[in-house]
């Protein structure tokens, strides 16, 4: 198994998360799109599609999920079992529910995370034209991945 | 390699409790929905009708006017989620010693217990592997019959 490149934009407990956050996404994309992710391929071009979860609690923040449109379609794709050109708008779907689930996975490996976090209704974004800015100070967590051989990152930012 | 090729079909049941069975699927992501309905299928199970819902509130309605054997039901939904729905269950006719099984990203302890007090039979974490829903599933059927 290969390990994906870990960025920690600022110092702090996510440091010790990012394990746990990596085998909670490596997890949900083995076993419910029946593939291991690869080495990061370092680039965040054309990354269009952006599915967030937000959190709230013990733990405030987002976790999201970015990738191509041609990414996005055959995650959905391997999700659903149907060849990528027959995907429509299932695509968003799919990809709000692997943020949601790489979340709620996240989540359930931390120790009082599980019972004291609960998830928002995901939410997906399309398009690259826009800046995400927290409302408060914030740490930010990413894992660049390699996913047949395109780029996806998953972020974890959260609330001090 | 796709996420259904890593469980076969089961043969061994065939002609027992596993043949036309009615579903309700309960998940308001539409994609989940159709997962966990491939995933009965190749747990051997021969499904006649599967019905779908997208929240609790929907899902009950369905009861209103069908009988099924098997419930699925997601936690996280809008509108009326599902461990309210359960708890509604007891007062529908057609719900009545239907088995129910919780699919939800939802993992603690305290989840669990609740949707147990509930009144769920099975609870099956997100992400699951296809064979999780045969273990989880086919002995509440079994019972069942």
């Amino acid at each position: 198994m290969t390990a994906s490149r870990l960025t920690l934009a600022a110092p702090g407990h996510q440091l010790e998360w990012g394990p746990f956050l990596e085998q909670a996404t490596r997890e949900v994309f083995r076993l419910m799109l029946g593939c291991e992710l690869s080495i990061a391929a370092g680039s965040q071009d054309d990354l269009e599609i952006t599915s967030m979860v937000g959190l709230a609690g013990c733990l405030c923040g987002v976790l999201s999920l970015r990738c191509s449109r041609q990414a996005g379609l055959i995650m959905a794709s391997k999700m659903l079992g149907v060849e990528p050109g027959n995907i429509g708008p299932e695509m968003t779907d799919a990809l709000g529910e692997i943020a949601n689930m790489v979340a709620g996975n996240f989540k359930n490996k931390i120790p009082g995370l599980a019972d004291g976090c609960m998830l928002s209704v995901p939410t997906v974004i399309t398009g690259q034209d826009y800046q995400l800015q927290p409302a408060t100070d914030s740490d930010a967590l990413e894992l660049h991945f390699s996913f047949e051989n395109m780029p996806i990152v998953i972020s974890l930012a959260v609330h001090r | 390699m796709r996420a259904d090729e890593n469980l076969k079909p089961c043969a061994e049941h065939k002609g027992s409790f596993m043949d036309h069975i009615s579903a309700l699927i309960v998940d308001d992501s539409s994609v989940m929905r159709k997962i966990v309905e491939r995933s009965l299928r190749q747990a051997g199970i021969n499904l006649d009708h599967v019905f779908e819902a997208g929240n609790g509130v929907e899902a009950l309605s369905v009861l209103a006017s069908n009988r099924v054997d098997l419930i699925l039901c997601d936690i996280n939904m809008p509108v009326m989620g599902g461990l309210e729905f359960v708890q509604k269950l007891a007062g529908v006719p057609n719900a009545k010693g239907v088995p129910v099984v919780m699919i939800t990203t939802e993992g603690s302890e305290s989840h669990v217990v609740q949707a147990l007090a509930a009144g769920a039979r099975g609870y099956i974490r997100k992400p699951f592997a296809a064979e999780q829903v045969k273990e989880h599933v086919l002995p509440v059927l079994k019972v069942k019959m």
